[in-house]
């Protein structure tokens, strides 16, 4: 059986929203933007697992509350990677010597073998991040135009105290920068980023990654601003990164056809929720849930031949500071029914690791630990 | 006659480096009521192009030579107040972008009806009516024609803009990335926004994307342009069907197919040639993989390769006849 690489369970992130004065002497009630509202996965080793949305529908804040960029509210985060052994050890071996766990207590979590992301201390989080890292949409303005690229991808070996002179970070950043195709690396190391292309910058976003060798990546959109036409490369690079250093990663777009052709496993989000997940082309060639249906119905296809019909859902993007009751896709759902407004659908197995949330789906229920295994 | 013809458009930016040659010797015709896609890579020229027909180029630009004859008029010619009279109430343009292109300090309704009342010379009252037959049509409750645009989302915003952009009853609408800064829900949506009114007021419109899926389904014409020059033309249903020029084809194999394998796209390695220094032989040639010797030496013509379907490479061979 393949290791998981890392663990979500419930993970929940709820953002207090703002009340004026006035209304907080009327009511005492603090609401909520529930941006994420108890999302389970799980990523396996050297997997590519892909969230897919609309805007809106909390994928980003997933990625960076695993990171804990933002903080979790609720929740499990656990993380199986090699590289979290000896941070677990260095831990432990402290709450041991404090007397908050015994030996036994700490020698069973040790081979439970989960470090628990949230639990961390800041310093230690740091540490850990070095494992994981994070790439971000935008090449244009993720990267300081003030500096040049060998100083954008130094500068997490400075932060974490990396290499111990100059010469040894300079040959890690020539090492992350052929990693990431920018050969040969001398060619670009001195450039500043708006004297590279679009492409290039990307590549240079994921070079700034890898060069704390990293285990596991959340990649953010990483593609969804480059011409299409070099899309691919980008997506090819990290299947490479993935094949030959065997990183995991989780894929964040709202683009299902890119979600397809790169991806092992997808999880359709909705509103905070994810409401189907499994194999990738079991979801897009047999899709259960009427949102994951209208997503890939409206993919624009170039060949006329394809086109079919669309099923373009009414409205905008629901408002996660006001959830409907009941499923949460009820108000916008082709096919509502009167229970669709009452009762939150359970999510049901429809195929092997297949699964998904609605009314319409008849199944063997999933219990939330099924979510992640 | 048609409604507009360009004919060996050159336009040129003056940069400190030399001149940048953005777009170099394009034509095309558009008749009323028809639909043009341009498509191509980012600095392809696709925009500067179209906003040559608006002569909307920032300071540094200007039409180097060539004819933009709308209408019976010369807009390469044209200036002043005669072209005032022309822009936004004949053409019309929907920025890329709604978030930058509307004025965050003025309510939406205010900016709609702006181009109305100085065109029109009506009052104000008339032109908010019309404001309001406008919402209505792009799918907005006129209600909120006295909200500020941070108050609507981003495919609402593009509404806005679509409907600022039919103000005055345009004969020509230039949509520049109408749907590239949106989800794929909301871009569906524009998309059958866009093509209904482009029925229903029998609109000419040229859709400028650098994604093919979008202009195959906006449009009936497609034009390919590639590092300043239109490499292919044809219908759409031809282009997608039977490509003859490599970029085109590299360009329609670059497409995740959803309803295909689960296959990865190929890509077109590479970047496109510097336009201040533009190669002498085929622009293509760089990242062509059939480039011969000739490509390097000999520029090709754009040449008819069968009806109605022109192409620029070598290889094609010219139609018989």
């Amino acid at each position: 059986m393949v290791k998981d690489i890392l663990v979500v369970k419930d993970l929940q992130v709820w953002f207090p929203m703002r009340t004026g004065f006035v209304q907080s002497l009327v009511s005492k009630e603090q609401r909520w933007v529930k941006a994420v509202d108890g999302v389970s996965f799980n990523i396996k080793d050297r997997e590519i697992f892909c969230l897919v949305g609309e805007s809106g529908c909390g994928k980003t804040t997933t990625g960076k509350a695993i990171l804990r960029l933002v903080e979790p509210t609720g929740g499990s985060v656990k993380y199986y990677g090699e590289g979290k052994n000896a941070l677990m050890k260095d831990m432990l071996d402290d709450a041991v010597s404090k007397g908050k766990v015994t030996k036994a207590q700490a020698d069973k979590l040790m081979a439970e073998g989960g470090l628990d992301v949230r639990s961390l201390h800041k310093h230690r989080m740091k540490k850990l991040r070095q494992k994981m890292q994070i790439i971000f949409q935008d090449p244009y303005e993720s990267l300081n135009p003030k500096q040049s690229v060998y100083d954008i991808i130094a500068e997490p070996l400075v932060v974490n105290s990396i290499g111990a002179n100059e010469a040894e970070r300079e040959k890690r950043v020539i090492k992350a920068l052929e990693d990431a195709g920018l050969r040969p690396p001398k060619d670009y190391m001195w450039r500043y980023p708006h004297e590279v292309s679009g492409g290039q910058r990307q590549r240079v976003g994921i070079a700034g990654a890898l060069v704390l060798q990293p285990e596991f990546l959340v990649a953010d959109e990483p593609v969804s601003m480059l011409d299409v036409s070099i899309r691919s490369e980008i997506l090819k690079l990290m299947l490479d990164l993935r094949d030959q250093k065997g990183l995991a990663f989780l894929f964040i777009t709202h683009d299902l056809g890119v979600a397809y052709v790169f991806s092992d496993r997808i999880g359709i989000m909705y509103l905070g929720k994810i409401v189907e997940l499994g194999p990738t082309e079991d979801v897009v060639k047999h899709p259960k849930h009427p949102y994951t249906k209208a997503l890939i119905s409206v993919v624009p296809t170039p060949d006329p031949e394809m086109r079919r019909e669309k099923i373009i859902l009414k409205g905008e993007r629901p408002d996660p500071s006001n959830i409907p009751p009941g499923c949460r896709f009820h108000p916008r759902c082709p096919f509502v029914m009167d229970i669709c407004r009452k009762d939150p659908p359970q999510a049901v197995f429809v195929s092997e690791g297949h699964w998904v949330s609605c009314h319409l789906e008849k199944g063997e229920p999933v219990p939330t630990e099924a979510k992640t295994s | 006659m048609a409604l507009l013809e360009v004919q060996g458009l050159r336009t040129y930016f003056k940069t400190q480096e030399g001149t940048l040659k953005a777009v170099d010797g394009i034509d095309f015709n558009l008749d009323k009521g028809q639909a043009m896609g341009l498509a191509g890579e980012s600095g392809c020229g696709k925009t500067t192009a179209a906003l040559s027909i608006m002569k909307l180029l920032p300071a540094n630009g200007y039409i180097a030579g060539g004819r933009i004859n709308f209408m019976g008029q010369d807009m390469a010619k044209v200036t002043g107040d005669k072209l005032r009279a022309i822009r936004w109430r004949d053409i019309s343009i929907i920025f890329q972008g709604a978030m930058n292109a509307l004025n965050p300090v003025k309510r939406v309704g205010d900016q709609i009806t702006e181009p109305i009342i100085l065109h029109e010379k009506v009052d104000e009252e008339v032109a908010m009516k019309r404001a309001k037959e406008l919402f209505e049509m792009v799918g907005i409750n006129p209600a909120r024609i006295r909200e500020y645009p941070h108050e609507f989302s981003g495919g609402m915003r593009q509404r806005v803009m679509i409907a600022m952009a039919l103000a005055c009853k345009p004969r020509l609408v230039i949509a520049d990335e109408p749907t590239t800064a949106l989800d794929v829900m909301i871009q569906a949506q524009i998309i059958s926004l866009l093509k209904s009114l482009q029925k229903d007021l029998d609109l000419a419109m040229i859709v400028i994307s650098h994604d093919l899926s979008v202009l195959a389904e906006t449009c009936e014409q497609l034009s390919i342009m590639y590092a300043g020059k239109i490499v292919e033309r044809s219908s759409s249903r031809v282009v997608f069907d039977d490509p003859q020029h490599p970029y085109t084809k590299g360009l329609i194999a670059a497409f995740p197919n959803i309803h295909g394998e689960k296959i990865m796209p190929a890509s077109i390695a590479g970047n496109p040639p510097n336009l201040i220094r533009a190669p002498i032989g085929c622009r293509f040639a760089e990242r062509c993989f059939m480039a011969k010797e000739i490509c390097l030496k000999e520029e090709p013509p754009l040449v008819e390769v069968k009806p109605g379907h022109w192409a620029a490479c070598h290889f094609v061979p010219p139609m018989k006849g």
